[in-house]
């Protein structure tokens, strides 16, 4: 017990090491621009937490990023690298944006919210299916098809807009808004709405379905040995579609729930690049869901808190894009003085690291001396 | 090279190259513990030790790869610091190690010339020409400097490292990782005759095994080494005028001190080798068979030709050949990993030709695979889930697909106390279990349920005499209670030791089948080079 105590505090700390440094080179940045870096942050956490008001504003924001965080927990728990979420994402809320106003019309507000949700996670998980086909069956780089699937799918949802679904309204090209009492019910008195417990729920079912159930570990056995996969009778090219479709759904499903519970309408060209952002905070969170939960509110905090500070400031809030980079940077650079360190990655788990480490000169796996442990992680065991 | 006189009536000259002392600690393993070594022009140093032992770490020592932590090495009566590939080199220290590392596209020459740097960036090939000439004449090479190196066979690829190693002139000291982990027995006889001309021409030659029998045969002098230890060894006025017998029985003691009286048994397979010939008993049905078994062979598989074989119930068919020959891929076959380009695999007379893993599993077909860590075990998952990694979503150990920790662990901890497979707890980490207990664990896993064809892939290879007899005494138990055996291993000793019938695999084919009996080893060697009537 107290050595599990001890592990989530080291991997608390860790994660928090390039947070704590990014916020830092950040504000050297802030000063060299002549803001002040302290009033800054002061201002960021004022507004994106202690504020009631702000604070809601950041639990509203996360609810997409949860989602998101989800679904490419899914994928690359099993080694499978999709990086198009900003597709999958638009996709599912150009569907539920152009959908709504005439199911609504035809069936009302729960039908509409429900079959739209379905839409937009069947798009999402379809979307995949090109990538994971090709991986699965021909080893085609995923990272690759999986890029080149999210522009088209960028562009499928702009034309979707920009056509069929262009409402008759003039100024820039949008769908009919879906109007606030027809939008997801909100909880008790505040302006959280219901897809925030949705979010909460997927990322909790994602979990659980990763660390205790036989599909989870069959997933997880593809991602960390897929030798092992096949030996084992297992069916990768099945498998690997399915970690995708899974992938992509909770992520159609944020766009969707983007959609129904802050925007209610789709203008063209709206692309928040939410996939970009939930990448580094996944790993940071060793892909782990429940780490993931609390990193992704707490960088919800920042972005909200954020755009007021740099509003207040007086400089662009892509300052925020800046502190984003640094994290990133800063979580490549401390992984990289682990493994030189010999303290095994922290950021990617073990599972995974396995297939990511450059093999080693020596043939230590053949002889019969015990091999170094990666990462001191307990979290691919059970 | 130096032209010494081996002469061992005299007093004895100093020794060329002194290990003094040598300790290496690797975090959790003291590989090297105050390990001394002599080594002297003209005598082969056998260096024996089980897997794990620290064999390897001395020769990494010796040729510049490690820095020890403590000790001295002399050269010539001088203390010198081998801090480099490059530095052990120049001392005329060569190293063949225990994979090949030619590049296969290019000539022969062209390899060798690739290891030596000329000063000035230049290809002197007429020079190289001559010293090939000189070096393959030493060695009795069959094969030009022109040849492919990819289609030398491995015993001349072997002579090519050797060359390699002697490549600079004034070489004095040989290593050499494991020479005969690839050879044939014919193979085997020519190192000797290789060795022989080497140390005549004063070259100290270090020769790594695991084997005692090589050791004896072999080596002018052994050094046994345990767990980083060197726990004894023999000069050569000991090993001369003794028998085998006498000799293998010593070393076992130093290796194995007060335990060595149990594990006779065990010795004497590596030793002897004498075939014991299984009770002939009635066998059953025909449980495997397949029939014409062709794979279009690729980067990273041997092409296989109509490959025939059938095991019956009870019965123990061994696959000799050397390592790389197909059997692999002719186990993947068998296991369902692969489907084959033409050809049958029957289980009890049922075409499962097209059935997958799972499926075949379901009518008792197991496969023990011999990369244990590749694909065998998942590293990073515990032992437990690993125990049951090919039942995953079955009962009892899931339920509508959740997972049921009681009953995997309870499993587990059934199945590493029956094989004693030595871990802390089945919730370790497989990644931190030895070989050996990876192996006893894997062994355990196909043997569990009611298997009744099993595929033994190498099932010994790296293991320690006793975890390998354990693994073979489980076979034996196996087959007597009707289990139909396959055992594909590249020791012939083992093969002999164990199986009813042999058949030889050779370049993808069946080069032929025979029963054990006496001198069965001698037709294996020769079909083991052979090449089918149908090849090319």
């Amino acid at each position: 017990m107290r050595a599990r105590a001890l592990r989530l505090g080291e991997a608390t700390l860790v994660a928090a090491i390039p947070i704590v440094l990014a916020l830092v080179a950040n504000g050297i940045l802030l000063a060299a621009l002549g803001r002040d870096p302290f009033a800054f942050y002061g201002d960021m956490f004022e507004r994106g937490l202690i504020e009631w008001q702000g604070f809601q504003e950041s639990i509203i924001r996360s609810a997409p990023l949860l989602l998101i965080a989800a679904g490419l927990i899914v994928a690359f728990r099993a080694n499978l690298w999709n990086l198009g979420a900003d597709g999958q994402f638009l996709l599912g809320a150009a569907l539920t944006a152009g959908l709504a106003p005439s199911l609504l019309e035809s069936l009302g507000v729960w039908p509409m919210l429900l079959i739209t949700m379905a839409v937009a996670a069947v798009a999402g998980g379809a979307w995949t299916l090109i990538p994971a086909i090709l991986r699965g069956r021909y080893g085609v780089n995923e990272i690759i098809t999986t890029l080149m699937m999210s522009f088209i799918g960028i562009g499928v949802a702009n034309v979707l807009v920009k056509g069929p679904f262009k409402t008759d309204v003039g100024g820039v090209a949008r769908t009919d808004v879906v109007a606030f009492d027809e939008r997801f019910p909100l909880l008790f008195d505040t302006r959280i709405h219901l897809g925030f417990v949705i979010a909460v729920v997927a990322i909790l079912a994602v979990h659980v379905l990763m660390t205790r159930t036989s599909l989870g570990l069959r997933l997880r056995v593809l991602g960390a040995n897929p030798r092992a996969a096949l030996h084992a009778g297992l069916r990768p090219v099945r498998l690997t579609v399915l970690a995708f479709a899974i992938s992509g759904a909770l992520i159609g499903l944020s766009g969707s729930v983007e959609i129904l519970g802050v925007q209610g309408s789709f203008r063209a060209d709206f692309n928040p690049a939410y996939g970009l952002l939930v990448i580094p905070l996944v790993f940071l969170a060793r892909l782990n869901a429940i780490g993931s939960l609390v990193l992704v509110i707490a960088f919800s905090v920042i972005q909200i808190g954020g755009e007021s500070a740099a509003r207040q400031a007086e400089v662009t809030s892509d300052i925020l894009f800046v502190l984003v980079g640094l994290m990133l940077l800063f979580m490549a650079v401390i992984e990289y003085l682990r493994v030189r360190l010999g303290l095994g990655m922290r950021f990617v788990p073990p599972e995974v690291a396995e297939r990511l480490r450059p093999p080693s000169g020596e043939g230590g796996a053949a002889t019969g001396e015990p091999r170094p442990a990666i990462g001191a992680g307990e979290v691919g065991s059970r | 090279m130096v032209a010494a006189e081996k002469n061992q009536r005299q007093a004895q000259p100093p020794p060329l190259c002194g290990l003094s002392g040598i300790t290496k600690v690797f975090p959790g393993v003291v590989a090297n513990d105050a390990v001394d070594l002599e080594l002297r022009a003209g005598e082969v140093h056998a260096l024996l030790g089980e897997n794990g032992a620290g064999k390897s770490t001395l020769i990494n020592v010796l040729s510049g790869m490690y820095r020890p932590d403590a000790g001295e090495i002399r050269f010539d009566g001088r203390p010198v610091e081998i801090d480099s590939p490059r530095a052990a080199i120049e001392l005329g220290i060569g190293t063949v190690y225990q994979h090949l590392t030619l590049v296969p596209t290019l000539s022969v020459l062209e390899n060798l010339m690739l290891g030596s740097h000329g000063g000035t960036g230049r290809l002197d090939t007429a020079a190289a020409r001559a010293r090939f000439a000189e070096l393959a004449g030493l060695l009795g090479v069959d094969f030009g400097p022109g040849a492919r190196a990819g289609a030398l066979a491995l015993g001349q690829q072997q002579q090519v490292e050797i060359i390699k190693a002697l490549w600079r002139q004034g070489s004095r000291v040989l290593i050499l990782d494991e020479p005969t982990s690839m050879l044939t027995p014919q193979g085997y006889d020519e190192l000797r005759h290789e060795l022989e001309h080497l140390t005549a021409e004063g070259l100290a030659v270090v020769l790594i095994t695991h084997k005692l029998h090589e050791a004896i045969e072999l080596g002018d002098r052994v050094t046994v080494l345990r767990a980083g230890r060197v726990v004894g060894s023999l000069a050569p006025g000991e090993l001369r005028g003794r028998s085998e017998e006498e000799l293998s029985a010593r070393i076992v003691e130093m290796m194995f001190g007060e335990e060595a009286p149990e594990l006779a048994g065990a010795v004497e397979v590596e030793v002897a080798a004498a075939p014991r010939q299984r009770a002939r008993r009635q066998l059953g049905e025909k449980a495997l068979e397949a029939s014409e078994l062709a794979l279009d062979g690729d980067e990273e598989a041997v092409l296989l030709r109509a490959i025939d074989l059938e095991v019956r119930a009870g019965e123990i068919v061994g696959v000799a050949g050397v390592d790389g020959n197909g059997q692999r891929e002719l186990a993947e076959l068998i296991a369902g990993q692969r489907r084959p380009r033409a050809g049958r695999v029957r289980l009890f007379g049922e075409d499962v030709t097209r059935l997958g893993v799972r499926e075949r599993e379901r009518r008792g077909l197991r496969y023990v695979t011999d990369d244990r860590l590749g694909e065998g075990t998942v590293a990073e998952l515990d032992v437990a889930m690993n125990a049951v990694l090919k039942r995953i979503g079955t009962a009892p150990f899931w339920r509508a697909g959740a997972e049921r920790r009681d009953e995997i662990e309870r499993f587990a901890a059934g199945l590493v106390e029956r094989f004693d497979v030595r871990t802390p707890s089945v919730r370790s980490r497989t990644a931190t279990l030895s070989g050996g207990n990876v192996q006893k664990l894997l062994l355990a896993r196909e043997l569990a349920g009611e298997p009744r064809v099993v595929v033994f892939n190498k099932p010994t290879h790296g293991l320690d005499v006793r975890t390998a007899e354990f693994v073979r005494e489980q076979i034996r138990e196996a087959a007597a209670r009707g289990l139909a055996a396959l055992v594909i291993s590249t020791e012939i000793e083992e093969l002999v030791d164990l199986c009813d019938r042999i058949v030889v695999m050779s370049r993808g084919e069946v080069t032929g089948a025979v029963e054990n009996a006496e001198g069965v080893e001698e037709r294996i060697g020769a079909l083991m080079v052979a090449r089918g009537g149908n090849g090319p």
